[in-house]
Protein backbone atom coordinates (compact mmCIF):
# COMPACT_ATOMS: atom_id res chain seq x y z
CA UNK A 1 0.00 0.00 0.00
CA UNK A 2 1.83 2.79 0.79
CA UNK A 3 5.51 1.20 0.60
CA UNK A 4 4.26 1.10 -3.15
CA UNK A 5 3.99 4.89 -3.35
CA UNK A 6 7.00 5.55 -1.73
CA UNK A 7 9.05 3.06 -4.43
CA UNK A 8 11.75 5.20 -5.45
CA UNK A 9 11.92 6.53 -9.19
CA UNK A 10 14.87 8.52 -9.06
CA UNK A 11 18.25 9.05 -7.07
CA UNK A 12 20.70 12.14 -7.36
CA UNK A 13 24.08 11.70 -7.82
CA UNK A 14 23.66 7.93 -8.60
CA UNK A 15 25.76 6.56 -10.92
CA UNK A 16 23.92 3.59 -12.81
CA UNK A 17 19.72 2.30 -12.73
CA UNK A 18 17.95 2.89 -10.19
CA UNK A 19 18.09 -0.37 -7.53
CA UNK A 20 14.77 -2.22 -8.37
CA UNK A 21 13.34 -0.30 -10.88
CA UNK A 22 11.12 -1.80 -13.51
CA UNK A 23 11.09 -5.12 -11.06
CA UNK A 24 7.38 -6.29 -11.01
CA UNK A 25 5.89 -5.77 -7.41
CA UNK A 26 2.91 -7.33 -6.05
CA UNK A 27 0.82 -4.84 -3.81
CA UNK A 28 -1.22 -7.59 -2.44
CA UNK A 29 -0.89 -9.18 1.19
CA UNK A 30 -1.14 -12.73 2.09
CA UNK A 31 -0.59 -14.73 5.11
CA UNK A 32 -0.29 -18.26 4.82
CA UNK A 33 -0.74 -20.50 8.10
CA UNK A 34 0.80 -24.04 7.63
CA UNK A 35 -1.11 -25.75 10.07
CA UNK A 36 1.33 -28.64 9.86
CA UNK A 37 3.50 -27.01 11.67
CA UNK A 38 1.70 -25.05 14.02
CA UNK A 39 2.48 -26.29 17.62
CA UNK A 40 -0.95 -24.79 19.49
CA UNK A 41 1.62 -22.29 21.39
CA UNK A 42 -1.34 -19.79 21.39
CA UNK A 43 1.95 -16.37 20.87
CA UNK A 44 0.05 -15.19 17.78
CA UNK A 45 -3.41 -15.45 20.42
CA UNK A 46 -0.76 -12.96 23.07
CA UNK A 47 0.45 -11.01 20.06
CA UNK A 48 -2.62 -9.87 18.92
CA UNK A 49 -3.99 -8.61 22.00
CA UNK A 50 -1.25 -6.80 22.80
CA UNK A 51 -0.61 -4.91 19.40
CA UNK A 52 -4.39 -4.42 19.47
CA UNK A 53 -4.42 -3.07 23.36
CA UNK A 54 -6.88 -5.78 24.47
CA UNK A 55 -6.78 -7.61 27.89
CA UNK A 56 -6.56 -10.72 28.24
CA UNK A 57 -11.17 -11.81 28.89
CA UNK A 58 -12.27 -14.60 30.38
CA UNK A 59 -11.25 -18.11 28.96
CA UNK A 60 -13.40 -21.08 28.89
CA UNK A 61 -12.14 -24.77 29.37
CA UNK A 62 -14.37 -28.02 27.53
CA UNK A 63 -11.63 -30.52 27.86
CA UNK A 64 -9.07 -28.87 25.10
CA UNK A 65 -6.56 -26.54 24.72
CA UNK A 66 -8.48 -23.99 22.90
CA UNK A 67 -8.88 -20.72 25.07
CA UNK A 68 -12.78 -19.97 23.98
CA UNK A 69 -15.31 -21.45 21.87
CA UNK A 70 -15.27 -18.95 18.94
CA UNK A 71 -13.17 -15.15 18.16
CA UNK A 72 -14.92 -12.56 20.08
CA UNK A 73 -15.09 -8.97 19.21
CA UNK A 74 -12.09 -8.22 21.66
CA UNK A 75 -10.34 -11.46 20.58
CA UNK A 76 -9.80 -11.84 16.69
CA UNK A 77 -7.18 -14.56 16.87
CA UNK A 78 -7.98 -18.52 17.78
CA UNK A 79 -6.19 -21.18 18.05
CA UNK A 80 -8.84 -24.09 17.49
CA UNK A 81 -7.79 -27.38 18.43
CA UNK A 82 -9.67 -30.51 17.34
CA UNK A 83 -8.79 -34.06 17.71
CA UNK A 84 -8.80 -36.07 14.61
CA UNK A 85 -8.14 -40.14 13.58
CA UNK A 86 -6.56 -39.85 10.81
CA UNK A 87 -6.76 -43.49 8.45
CA UNK A 88 -2.45 -43.35 8.34
CA UNK A 89 -1.29 -41.38 10.74
CA UNK A 90 -3.86 -42.48 13.90
CA UNK A 91 -4.35 -39.89 16.31
CA UNK A 92 -3.93 -36.46 15.58
CA UNK A 93 -4.29 -32.48 17.09
CA UNK A 94 -5.21 -30.48 14.54
CA UNK A 95 -4.42 -26.71 15.21
CA UNK A 96 -5.75 -24.25 13.32
CA UNK A 97 -5.52 -20.49 14.01
CA UNK A 98 -8.83 -18.79 13.12
CA UNK A 99 -9.27 -14.82 11.94
CA UNK A 100 -10.96 -12.84 9.59
CA UNK A 101 -9.62 -14.19 6.09
CA UNK A 102 -9.72 -11.20 4.31
CA UNK A 103 -11.90 -12.38 1.28
CA UNK A 104 -11.19 -11.30 -1.98
CA UNK A 105 -15.08 -10.94 -2.63
CA UNK A 106 -16.02 -10.27 1.19
CA UNK A 107 -19.46 -10.69 2.37
CA UNK A 108 -19.48 -8.59 5.34
CA UNK A 109 -18.63 -5.73 2.83
CA UNK A 110 -21.14 -7.05 0.62
CA UNK A 111 -23.85 -6.51 3.67
CA UNK A 112 -23.06 -3.39 5.27
CA UNK A 113 -25.31 -0.41 4.98
CA UNK A 114 -23.03 1.77 6.83
CA UNK A 115 -21.32 4.35 4.23
CA UNK A 116 -17.52 3.72 5.27
CA UNK A 117 -18.06 1.32 7.74
CA UNK A 118 -15.83 -1.69 5.62
CA UNK A 119 -13.04 -0.84 2.84
CA UNK A 120 -11.19 -3.52 1.04
CA UNK A 121 -7.27 -1.85 -0.16
CA UNK A 122 -5.55 -2.35 -2.82
CA UNK A 123 -3.41 -4.63 -0.87
CA UNK A 124 -6.49 -7.03 -0.36
CA UNK A 125 -6.67 -6.20 3.67
CA UNK A 126 -10.46 -5.98 4.28
CA UNK A 127 -10.95 -3.41 7.10
CA UNK A 128 -13.66 -2.38 9.77
CA UNK A 129 -13.62 1.63 10.49
CA UNK A 130 -15.58 1.51 14.00
CA UNK A 131 -16.42 5.46 13.24
CA UNK A 132 -18.58 4.57 10.53
CA UNK A 133 -20.12 1.27 12.12
CA UNK A 134 -23.20 1.94 13.47
CA UNK A 135 -23.64 -1.85 15.18
CA UNK A 136 -26.44 -2.96 12.62
CA UNK A 137 -24.58 -6.37 12.35
CA UNK A 138 -25.59 -7.19 8.72
CA UNK A 139 -21.93 -7.88 8.27
CA UNK A 140 -22.38 -11.34 10.74
CA UNK A 141 -24.87 -12.56 8.62
CA UNK A 142 -22.69 -12.03 5.28
CA UNK A 143 -19.63 -13.44 6.78
CA UNK A 144 -19.05 -17.11 5.95
CA UNK A 145 -16.92 -17.49 8.26
CA UNK A 146 -18.14 -16.27 11.72
CA UNK A 147 -15.69 -13.55 12.06
CA UNK A 148 -17.31 -10.61 12.83
CA UNK A 149 -18.10 -10.17 16.88
CA UNK A 150 -20.99 -7.33 18.04
CA UNK A 151 -19.67 -5.62 21.12
CA UNK A 152 -22.40 -4.72 23.63
CA UNK A 153 -20.52 -2.13 25.21
CA UNK A 154 -19.26 -0.30 22.17
CA UNK A 155 -22.35 -1.45 20.01
CA UNK A 156 -20.11 -1.95 17.28
CA UNK A 157 -18.27 -5.26 15.79
CA UNK A 158 -14.78 -5.17 15.29
CA UNK A 159 -12.59 -8.40 13.82
CA UNK A 160 -8.86 -8.90 12.63
CA UNK A 161 -7.88 -6.25 10.28
CA UNK A 162 -4.65 -8.06 9.61
CA UNK A 163 -2.25 -5.38 11.47
CA UNK A 164 -3.38 -2.57 8.22
CA UNK A 165 -1.69 0.32 11.08
CA UNK A 166 1.53 -2.45 10.38
CA UNK A 167 1.37 -2.84 7.42
CA UNK A 168 1.00 0.56 6.29
CA UNK A 169 4.19 0.92 7.89
CA UNK A 170 6.14 -1.99 6.01
CA UNK A 171 5.60 -4.34 9.12
CA UNK A 172 4.64 -8.00 8.91
CA UNK A 173 1.16 -8.34 11.03
CA UNK A 174 1.55 -8.88 15.20
CA UNK A 175 0.82 -12.68 14.91
CA UNK A 176 3.29 -13.31 12.21
CA UNK A 177 6.00 -11.69 14.20
CA UNK A 178 5.33 -13.65 17.48
CA UNK A 179 5.08 -16.98 15.82
CA UNK A 180 8.00 -19.16 17.00
CA UNK A 181 8.09 -22.21 14.39
CA UNK A 182 7.77 -20.30 11.51
CA UNK A 183 4.16 -21.81 10.88
CA UNK A 184 3.03 -18.39 9.92
CA UNK A 185 4.21 -16.16 6.53
CA UNK A 186 3.62 -12.85 5.04
CA UNK A 187 3.79 -11.65 1.78
CA UNK A 188 2.35 -10.85 -1.55
CA UNK A 189 -0.40 -13.50 -2.49
CA UNK A 190 1.85 -15.09 -5.32
CA UNK A 191 4.72 -15.45 -2.77
CA UNK A 192 2.60 -17.48 -0.36
CA UNK A 193 0.58 -19.34 -2.55
CA UNK A 194 3.87 -20.21 -4.64
CA UNK A 195 5.33 -21.21 -0.74
CA UNK A 196 2.11 -23.30 0.49
CA UNK A 197 1.64 -25.40 -3.07
CA UNK A 198 5.54 -26.51 -2.68
CA UNK A 199 4.65 -27.24 0.84
CA UNK A 200 1.59 -29.34 0.19
CA UNK A 201 3.41 -31.08 -2.05
CA UNK A 202 6.44 -31.87 0.46
CA UNK A 203 3.43 -33.26 2.50
CA UNK A 204 2.38 -35.33 -0.39
CA UNK A 205 5.35 -36.57 -1.45
CA UNK A 206 7.32 -36.91 1.21
CA UNK A 207 5.23 -36.83 4.63
CA UNK A 208 2.41 -39.65 3.58
CA UNK A 209 -0.46 -37.10 3.60
CA UNK A 210 -1.84 -37.87 0.00
CA UNK A 211 -4.77 -35.19 0.32
CA UNK A 212 -2.22 -32.53 1.38
CA UNK A 213 -3.52 -29.03 0.15
CA UNK A 214 -3.79 -25.24 -0.32
CA UNK A 215 -6.77 -23.59 1.20
CA UNK A 216 -8.13 -20.82 -0.70
CA UNK A 217 -11.31 -20.95 -1.34
CA UNK A 218 -12.80 -19.71 -4.61
CA UNK A 219 -16.47 -18.94 -3.37
CA UNK A 220 -15.36 -16.03 -2.04
CA UNK A 221 -12.53 -15.38 -5.03
CA UNK A 222 -9.96 -16.54 -2.87
CA UNK A 223 -8.77 -15.33 0.25
CA UNK A 224 -5.41 -12.88 1.78
CA UNK A 225 -5.59 -15.46 4.50
CA UNK A 226 -4.66 -18.78 3.28
CA UNK A 227 -3.81 -22.56 4.80
CA UNK A 228 -1.76 -25.37 4.40
CA UNK A 229 -4.09 -28.20 5.60
CA UNK A 230 -2.86 -31.86 6.35
CA UNK A 231 -6.13 -32.72 4.58
CA UNK A 232 -7.64 -29.89 2.19
CA UNK A 233 -10.22 -32.12 0.99
CA UNK A 234 -12.00 -31.77 4.49
CA UNK A 235 -11.63 -28.42 5.90
CA UNK A 236 -14.29 -29.22 8.05
CA UNK A 237 -12.03 -31.37 10.83
CA UNK A 238 -10.29 -27.69 11.52
CA UNK A 239 -12.77 -26.51 13.54
CA UNK A 240 -15.23 -26.26 11.02
CA UNK A 241 -13.68 -24.32 8.14
CA UNK A 242 -16.04 -24.49 5.76
CA UNK A 243 -15.45 -26.33 2.66
CA UNK A 244 -16.88 -24.38 -0.08
CA UNK A 245 -17.60 -20.46 1.68
CA UNK A 246 -19.61 -18.20 -0.36
CA UNK A 247 -21.70 -15.18 0.71
CA UNK A 248 -25.04 -16.38 1.85
CA UNK A 249 -27.28 -16.82 -1.25
CA UNK A 250 -29.51 -14.75 0.51
CA UNK A 251 -27.94 -11.52 0.91
CA UNK A 252 -26.88 -11.86 -2.78
CA UNK A 253 -30.59 -12.14 -3.23
CA UNK A 254 -31.06 -9.39 -1.14
CA UNK A 255 -28.87 -6.64 -2.27
CA UNK A 256 -28.83 -7.52 -6.39
CA UNK A 257 -32.23 -8.65 -7.46
CA UNK A 258 -34.50 -7.62 -4.31
CA UNK A 259 -33.06 -4.19 -4.60
CA UNK A 260 -33.04 -3.30 -7.95
CA UNK A 261 -36.71 -5.11 -8.26
CA UNK A 262 -37.69 -2.83 -5.05
CA UNK A 263 -36.12 0.46 -6.38
CA UNK A 264 -37.89 -0.17 -9.96
CA UNK A 265 -41.21 -1.08 -7.75
CA UNK A 266 -41.21 2.05 -5.86
CA UNK A 267 -40.26 4.45 -8.41
CA UNK A 268 -42.72 2.96 -10.51
CA UNK A 269 -45.35 3.51 -7.97
CA UNK A 270 -44.54 7.23 -7.76
CA UNK A 271 -44.90 7.96 -11.42
CA UNK A 272 -48.15 5.95 -11.63
CA UNK A 273 -49.65 7.48 -8.82
CA UNK A 274 -48.79 10.91 -10.68
CA UNK A 275 -49.97 10.22 -14.03
CA UNK A 276 -53.30 8.85 -11.81
CA UNK A 277 -53.72 12.32 -10.25
CA UNK A 278 -53.21 13.74 -14.03
CA UNK A 279 -55.11 11.94 -15.90
CA UNK A 280 -58.47 11.56 -13.33
CA UNK A 281 -57.73 13.75 -10.22
CA UNK A 282 -59.70 13.97 -7.26
CA UNK A 283 -62.98 12.31 -5.80
CA UNK A 284 -64.77 15.69 -5.54
CA UNK A 285 -67.61 15.87 -2.93
CA UNK A 286 -69.62 19.09 -2.98
CA UNK A 287 -69.54 19.14 0.98
CA UNK A 288 -66.50 17.29 2.11
CA UNK A 289 -64.72 20.87 3.02
CA UNK A 290 -67.71 23.10 4.06
CA UNK A 291 -67.74 21.61 7.64
CA UNK A 292 -70.06 23.23 9.93
CA UNK A 293 -68.96 24.43 13.55
CA UNK A 294 -69.26 22.11 16.12
CA UNK A 295 -69.87 22.81 20.05
CA UNK A 296 -66.80 21.06 22.60
CA UNK A 297 -64.32 18.83 21.81
CA UNK A 298 -64.27 16.81 18.86
CA UNK A 299 -66.16 13.68 18.59
CA UNK B 1 -64.84 -2.79 20.30
CA UNK B 2 -68.09 -2.09 18.45
CA UNK B 3 -68.20 0.82 15.94
CA UNK B 4 -69.29 4.64 17.17
CA UNK B 5 -70.27 5.25 13.90
CA UNK B 6 -73.60 7.29 14.50
CA UNK B 7 -75.19 10.74 12.78
CA UNK B 8 -73.49 13.75 14.53
CA UNK B 9 -76.07 17.00 15.72
CA UNK B 10 -75.04 19.31 13.71
CA UNK B 11 -75.87 17.12 10.36
CA UNK B 12 -72.48 15.15 10.12
CA UNK B 13 -71.24 11.68 10.97
CA UNK B 14 -69.03 10.25 13.03
CA UNK B 15 -66.76 7.82 10.99
CA UNK B 16 -63.90 7.14 13.39
CA UNK B 17 -63.92 7.36 16.87
CA UNK B 18 -61.24 9.74 19.14
CA UNK B 19 -59.40 6.27 19.98
CA UNK B 20 -59.57 4.78 15.93
CA UNK B 21 -57.85 8.10 15.22
CA UNK B 22 -55.20 7.94 18.02
CA UNK B 23 -54.04 4.79 17.05
CA UNK B 24 -54.27 5.50 13.72
CA UNK B 25 -51.97 8.04 13.88
CA UNK B 26 -49.29 6.01 16.39
CA UNK B 27 -49.19 3.43 13.80
CA UNK B 28 -48.55 6.02 10.92
CA UNK B 29 -46.13 8.55 12.56
CA UNK B 30 -44.17 5.57 13.78
CA UNK B 31 -44.50 3.84 10.24
CA UNK B 32 -42.96 6.79 8.96
CA UNK B 33 -40.07 6.89 11.10
CA UNK B 34 -39.57 3.31 10.27
CA UNK B 35 -40.05 3.44 6.24
CA UNK B 36 -37.09 6.38 6.31
CA UNK B 37 -34.63 4.81 8.87
CA UNK B 38 -35.37 1.15 6.73
CA UNK B 39 -34.83 2.99 3.48
CA UNK B 40 -31.64 4.59 4.50
CA UNK B 41 -30.25 1.24 5.67
CA UNK B 42 -31.81 0.00 2.59
CA UNK B 43 -29.76 1.86 -0.16
CA UNK B 44 -26.59 3.72 0.04
CA UNK B 45 -28.58 6.58 -2.40
CA UNK B 46 -30.93 6.80 0.82
CA UNK B 47 -28.73 6.81 3.33
CA UNK B 48 -28.81 10.75 4.42
CA UNK B 49 -31.97 10.05 5.23
CA UNK B 50 -30.60 8.70 8.44
CA UNK B 51 -28.13 11.55 9.15
CA UNK B 52 -31.61 13.48 8.47
CA UNK B 53 -33.35 11.87 11.50
CA UNK B 54 -30.52 12.34 13.75
CA UNK B 55 -27.67 10.13 12.67
CA UNK B 56 -27.08 6.59 11.23
CA UNK B 57 -26.12 5.07 14.76
CA UNK B 58 -29.01 6.63 16.33
CA UNK B 59 -31.46 5.48 13.87
CA UNK B 60 -30.04 1.62 13.74
CA UNK B 61 -30.90 1.90 18.13
CA UNK B 62 -34.39 3.59 17.56
CA UNK B 63 -36.10 1.97 14.80
CA UNK B 64 -36.06 -1.61 16.80
CA UNK B 65 -38.07 0.26 19.58
CA UNK B 66 -39.93 2.62 17.48
CA UNK B 67 -41.14 -1.02 15.87
CA UNK B 68 -42.49 -2.11 18.65
CA UNK B 69 -44.75 0.64 19.16
CA UNK B 70 -46.02 0.54 15.66
CA UNK B 71 -46.37 -3.35 16.55
CA UNK B 72 -48.64 -2.58 19.50
CA UNK B 73 -50.68 0.45 17.16
CA UNK B 74 -51.17 -2.24 14.54
CA UNK B 75 -52.15 -5.04 17.09
CA UNK B 76 -54.60 -2.36 18.55
CA UNK B 77 -56.14 -2.06 14.99
CA UNK B 78 -56.60 -5.35 14.54
CA UNK B 79 -58.59 -5.58 17.71
CA UNK B 80 -60.69 -2.37 16.61
CA UNK B 81 -61.25 -3.12 13.38
CA UNK B 82 -60.57 -7.19 12.44
CA UNK B 83 -64.45 -8.27 12.65
CA UNK B 84 -65.18 -5.16 9.98
CA UNK B 85 -62.00 -6.42 7.79
CA UNK B 86 -63.56 -9.67 6.44
CA UNK B 87 -64.19 -10.02 2.82
CA UNK B 88 -67.63 -10.20 1.51
CA UNK B 89 -68.90 -11.75 -1.93
CA UNK B 90 -69.75 -8.05 -2.10
CA UNK B 91 -65.59 -6.82 -1.55
CA UNK B 92 -65.17 -9.54 -4.76
CA UNK B 93 -67.32 -7.64 -6.74
CA UNK B 94 -65.91 -4.21 -6.28
CA UNK B 95 -62.50 -5.66 -7.06
CA UNK B 96 -63.15 -7.01 -10.08
CA UNK B 97 -64.49 -3.99 -10.86
CA UNK B 98 -62.19 -1.95 -9.38
CA UNK B 99 -61.00 0.23 -12.52
CA UNK B 100 -64.37 1.79 -12.20
CA UNK B 101 -63.05 3.30 -8.93
CA UNK B 102 -59.77 3.70 -10.08
CA UNK B 103 -61.16 5.77 -12.97
CA UNK B 104 -63.26 7.68 -10.67
CA UNK B 105 -66.68 6.05 -12.11
CA UNK B 106 -67.68 5.27 -8.39
CA UNK B 107 -71.68 5.17 -9.28
CA UNK B 108 -70.59 1.89 -11.74
CA UNK B 109 -68.84 0.65 -8.26
CA UNK B 110 -71.04 -1.95 -5.83
CA UNK B 111 -71.67 0.05 -2.41
CA UNK B 112 -69.51 -0.73 0.45
CA UNK B 113 -69.64 -1.07 4.09
CA UNK B 114 -67.33 1.15 6.26
CA UNK B 115 -64.57 -0.28 4.84
CA UNK B 116 -64.04 -0.79 0.89
CA UNK B 117 -62.41 -3.75 -0.88
CA UNK B 118 -59.01 -1.98 -1.02
CA UNK B 119 -59.55 -0.67 2.52
CA UNK B 120 -59.35 -4.18 3.82
CA UNK B 121 -56.26 -5.34 1.71
CA UNK B 122 -54.59 -2.44 3.07
CA UNK B 123 -55.46 -3.90 6.44
CA UNK B 124 -54.99 -7.37 5.58
CA UNK B 125 -51.64 -6.04 4.13
CA UNK B 126 -50.47 -4.22 7.11
CA UNK B 127 -51.33 -6.99 9.55
CA UNK B 128 -49.56 -10.05 7.86
CA UNK B 129 -46.34 -8.00 6.65
CA UNK B 130 -46.74 -6.27 10.33
CA UNK B 131 -46.28 -9.75 11.71
CA UNK B 132 -43.56 -10.88 9.11
CA UNK B 133 -41.47 -7.39 10.14
CA UNK B 134 -42.04 -8.30 13.54
CA UNK B 135 -40.69 -11.66 13.27
CA UNK B 136 -38.14 -10.48 11.33
CA UNK B 137 -36.84 -7.44 12.56
CA UNK B 138 -36.61 -9.53 16.54
CA UNK B 139 -33.79 -11.62 14.56
CA UNK B 140 -32.20 -8.95 13.02
CA UNK B 141 -32.70 -6.68 15.79
CA UNK B 142 -29.82 -8.70 18.25
CA UNK B 143 -27.40 -10.33 15.74
CA UNK B 144 -25.18 -11.20 18.73
CA UNK B 145 -27.44 -13.33 20.87
CA UNK B 146 -28.13 -16.06 17.47
CA UNK B 147 -25.46 -18.43 17.89
CA UNK B 148 -23.89 -19.36 14.66
CA UNK B 149 -25.89 -22.76 14.17
CA UNK B 150 -29.09 -20.74 13.69
CA UNK B 151 -27.62 -18.44 11.18
CA UNK B 152 -29.86 -19.47 8.62
CA UNK B 153 -32.81 -17.55 10.62
CA UNK B 154 -30.27 -14.52 9.53
CA UNK B 155 -30.28 -15.43 6.57
CA UNK B 156 -34.41 -15.32 5.74
CA UNK B 157 -34.79 -12.58 8.18
CA UNK B 158 -32.27 -10.42 5.71
CA UNK B 159 -35.03 -11.38 2.59
CA UNK B 160 -38.14 -11.42 4.82
CA UNK B 161 -37.75 -7.91 6.16
CA UNK B 162 -37.07 -5.92 3.11
CA UNK B 163 -39.57 -7.91 1.01
CA UNK B 164 -42.57 -7.10 3.95
CA UNK B 165 -41.25 -3.60 4.42
CA UNK B 166 -41.58 -3.12 0.58
CA UNK B 167 -44.95 -4.32 0.20
CA UNK B 168 -46.08 -2.05 2.78
CA UNK B 169 -44.19 0.79 1.31
CA UNK B 170 -46.59 0.26 -1.46
CA UNK B 171 -49.87 0.03 0.23
CA UNK B 172 -48.75 3.24 1.97
CA UNK B 173 -47.92 5.27 -0.51
CA UNK B 174 -51.55 4.33 -2.23
CA UNK B 175 -53.36 4.78 1.28
CA UNK B 176 -51.36 8.41 1.21
CA UNK B 177 -52.64 9.48 -1.86
CA UNK B 178 -55.69 8.05 -1.47
CA UNK B 179 -56.10 9.99 1.44
CA UNK B 180 -53.82 13.62 0.56
CA UNK B 181 -55.18 13.69 -3.01
CA UNK B 182 -57.74 11.69 -4.24
CA UNK B 183 -60.75 11.28 -1.91
CA UNK B 184 -61.41 15.02 -0.61
CA UNK B 185 -62.63 14.63 2.94
CA UNK B 186 -61.09 11.78 3.61
CA UNK B 187 -58.12 13.33 5.56
CA UNK B 188 -60.33 15.11 7.54
CA UNK B 189 -62.36 11.94 8.79
CA UNK B 190 -59.31 10.53 10.34
CA UNK B 191 -58.57 14.31 11.88
CA UNK B 192 -61.52 15.51 13.20
CA UNK B 193 -63.85 11.79 12.73
CA UNK B 194 -66.59 13.62 10.91
CA UNK B 195 -67.50 13.12 7.51
CA UNK B 196 -70.35 15.02 5.45
CA UNK B 197 -73.58 12.86 4.59
CA UNK B 198 -72.85 13.02 0.91
CA UNK B 199 -69.44 11.96 1.12
CA UNK B 200 -70.49 8.80 3.23
CA UNK B 201 -73.59 8.13 0.78
CA UNK B 202 -70.79 8.54 -1.97
CA UNK B 203 -68.33 5.99 -0.96
CA UNK B 204 -69.90 4.22 1.65
CA UNK B 205 -73.35 3.79 0.97
CA UNK B 206 -74.07 0.63 2.77
CA UNK B 207 -72.10 2.26 6.11
CA UNK B 208 -74.07 5.29 5.37
CA UNK B 209 -77.80 3.47 5.25
CA UNK B 210 -76.97 1.64 8.31
CA UNK B 211 -76.34 4.61 10.47
CA UNK B 212 -79.09 6.64 9.36
CA UNK B 213 -81.64 3.74 10.20
CA UNK B 214 -79.99 3.98 13.87
CA UNK B 215 -83.01 5.12 15.93
CA UNK B 216 -80.96 8.00 17.36
CA UNK B 217 -77.38 9.46 18.00
CA UNK B 218 -75.87 7.45 21.01
CA UNK B 219 -74.72 10.73 22.38
CA UNK B 220 -73.90 8.61 25.45
CA UNK B 221 -70.90 6.48 23.71
CA UNK B 222 -69.22 10.21 22.77
CA UNK B 223 -65.89 10.63 24.12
Amino acid sequence: MSQATMEIRRISGHAGSVPGAGASRDYDVCKLIDTTTCIGCKACEVACLEWNGYGFTQTSFDNSYQTMPETAWNYWNLIKFNEYEHPLHGLMLLMRKDQCMHCEDPGCLEACPADHAIVQYANGIVDFQEDYCIGCGYCMTGCPFNIPKFSTEARKVFKCTLCSDRVSQGLEPACIKSCPTGCLHFGSKADMKDLAERRSKQLRDVSGFGNAGVYDPAGVGGTHVIYVLHDATNPEIYGGLPKNPTIPWSVKLWKHPLKWLGNLAMVGGLVGLAVHYLRFGPKVVPDAKAIPPQEGPRP
Amino acid sequence: MRDQSQVLPNGRMLRYSYRERLVHWTASITYVYLMLTGLAFWSPWLYWLAFVLGGATISRELHPWIGLIFTVAVVMMYFMWAFEMHSTENDREWMRGVKHYIQNEDEKTPPQDRFNAGQKSLFWGFVICGILLLLSGLILWFPNYLPWSLRYLRYIAVLVHPAAALITIGLFMIHLYMGLAIEEGALHSMVGGDVSQTWAKEFHRLWYEKIVRQPAPRSEVRK
